[in-house]
């Protein structure tokens, strides 16, 4: 197992945002985290790196519990987080953007390199000279995804990648995400767009008002209507 | 003939040499519904921010009602009756929601003058937020409210206004499915009884493609198509440069077969 969660509970200032959310993300699986806005997937995302002050439970990454230690060590130990708003470096260009990520290939984990890198996102490769803030939110979503991967994770978490992008670029985010799974990469997204989900997902969780409502396969999910109806209004 | 509701001619603006809009051209009539997607990046935004007076386009002509409005400042267009919402909702959270709707109706009716007593138009902003199904939270403080509601909010405060044209730049971003459909059904419907015409930018096809009476197609700085759903959907160049192969929305829209 790569990452096994158990008894997650999180809280910003008094109010308690997470209530024992608990899932697994198996080796080389894609798993969707499905739900509506502030259902809580961002606050798992956030708490699984580190990046919500109060959170308790236990959290096994690659059989390490991560649950006290601090952002920069979970990265280090290789699990890639892509958060919803991008965040790229505007005044450098995609090359540089992607050295930045750059880290010791990891055991277990593929290794990348900026030329295959620009082979998962040709969009990228070309334009490498040009600074991030001149790049479409598509193109800025790809190299998010690209300088993290350029950390060699073991895992990465992509925080609603299809928002905002175009029909074409969200098929081709999909063909990217299945291309990173072909290498043995585990990967966990949030997600609201079903149609997306279903193309990329082993399997899914539903979260809701910060507790998991299901787990199981796309196949269950889509043999369930009323529980697609109920937590994610579709 | 009277003139269109929005008639656009020849729009063009360039940054640092870079053609961001090249001479767009299109009308719009009071009640139509009129979606304009493309590509991120093919400047739709950059459309829009020429619509309402935020960017002074480098050529062209905007006119509403056959007024020229090009390059008037943005409160100016918005007096004129031009209103916007925005792809991350504007709204003051710690107000509630009826208050929310009592400063843009004072605001509409010019009456900031006379301070905020709380009382001002309470009724009128109680009938809007009726007409978005809001009525029952007028209460709340808007920060509390669920995303899709902050957005029905942000629809009706466009509404205080007595808009003729609203602009909405991708007005569904961040909504689950139904909630998306649920507010372009809504805002199709308010417009068509109160003869607002809608432009519209939008990712999600299951929105345009059931909302939308007519689709323009946005691709480098230039209008590529223009036309009906089903003619946008079929559209080869259309699918080659934006939809793709139609797998990321609802199968009925990529057939064309009627909801």
């Amino acid at each position: 197992m790569t990452l096994s969660v158990s008894g997650l509970n999180a809280h910003y200032g008094p109010a308690h945002i997470l209530f024992d959310v608990g899932f697994e993300v198996g080796e080389g699986e894609v798993v969707a985290f499905l739900g509506r806005n502030g259902a809580g997937k961002s606050t798992t995302f956030r708490s699984l790196v580190g990046l919500v002050p109060r959170r308790e439970g236990r959290i096994l990454f690659r059989g390490t519990d991560i649950a006290a230690k601090p952002t920069h060590e979970i990265a280090r130990a290789g699990l890639g987080y892509v958060p919803e708003d991008r965040r790229i470096f505007t005044d450098l260009t995609v090359e540089e953007n992607l050295a930045v990520g750059l880290q010791p290939p990891r055991p277990g984990a593929p290794t990348w390199t900026p030329e295959r890198l620009y082979a998962l996102f040709p969009n990228l490769a070309e334009m490498r000279r040009r600074p991030g803030g001149r790049m479409s939110g598509g193109e800025q979503q790809m190299l998010t995804i690209a300088r993290t991967l350029m950390g060699n994770p073991s895992l990465v978490l992509l925080d609603e990648p299809s928002e905002g992008l175009a029909p074409k670029i969200v098929e081709q985010m999909a063909d990217a995400i299945l291309a990173m799974k072909r290498e043995g990469l585990s990967v966990l997204l949030s997600e609201q767009n079903l149609h997306f989900a279903r193309l990329i997902s082993d399997r899914a969780y539903i979260i809701e008002t910060g507790r998991i409502r299901f787990g199981g396969t796309m196949a269950e999910l889509a043999a369930q209507p009323e529980i697609r109806d109920a937590y994610l209004a579709v | 003939m009277s003139a269109p509701l929005l008639q656009v001619e020849g729009l063009a603006k360039s940054y640092a040499g870079v053609q961001a809009v090249r001479g767009v051209d299109f009308t719009l009539e009071a009640g139509g519904i009129l979606a304009l997607i493309g590509p991120n990046g093919a400047g739709k935004s950059t459309c829009f921010n020429m619509l309402n007076g935020q960017i002074r386009p480098d050529a062209g002509r905007v006119r509403l009602e056959g007024q020229d409005i090009t390059g008037l400042a943005p409160r100016r267009v918005w007096r004129l009756g031009v209103g916007r919402t925005f792809q991350i909702a504007a709204t003051f959270a710690s107000m509630t929601v009826r208050e929310n709707v009592q400063v843009a109706l004072l605001s509409h009716h010019r009456r900031f003058g006379l301070g905020f007593a709380g009382r001002a138009y309470r009724a009128e902003a109680d009938a809007l937020l009726d007409l978005v199904g809001l009525g029952e939270a007028a209460e709340r403080a808007c920060g509390e409210l669920a995303y899709g509601d902050v957005k029905r909010l942000e629809l009706s405060i466009a509404l205080a206004n007595a808009p003729k044209l609203l602009l909405m730049d991708e007005p569904t971003a961040g909504m689950a499915p139904r909630e998306r459909v649920a507010l372009m059904r809504l805002t199709a419907e308010v417009a068509r009884q109160r003869r607002i015409g809608v432009l519209f930018t939008e990712h999600d096809m299951d929105v345009v493609f059931e909302h939308a009476d007519r689709i323009m197609v946005l691709n480098r700085g230039a209008l590529i198509a223009e036309g009906s759903p089903d003619a946008v959907r079929h559209d080869p160049q259309v699918r080659a440069v934006y939809l793709g192969d139609g797998l990321v929305y609802d199968a009925r829209h990529r057939e064309g077969v009627p909801a």
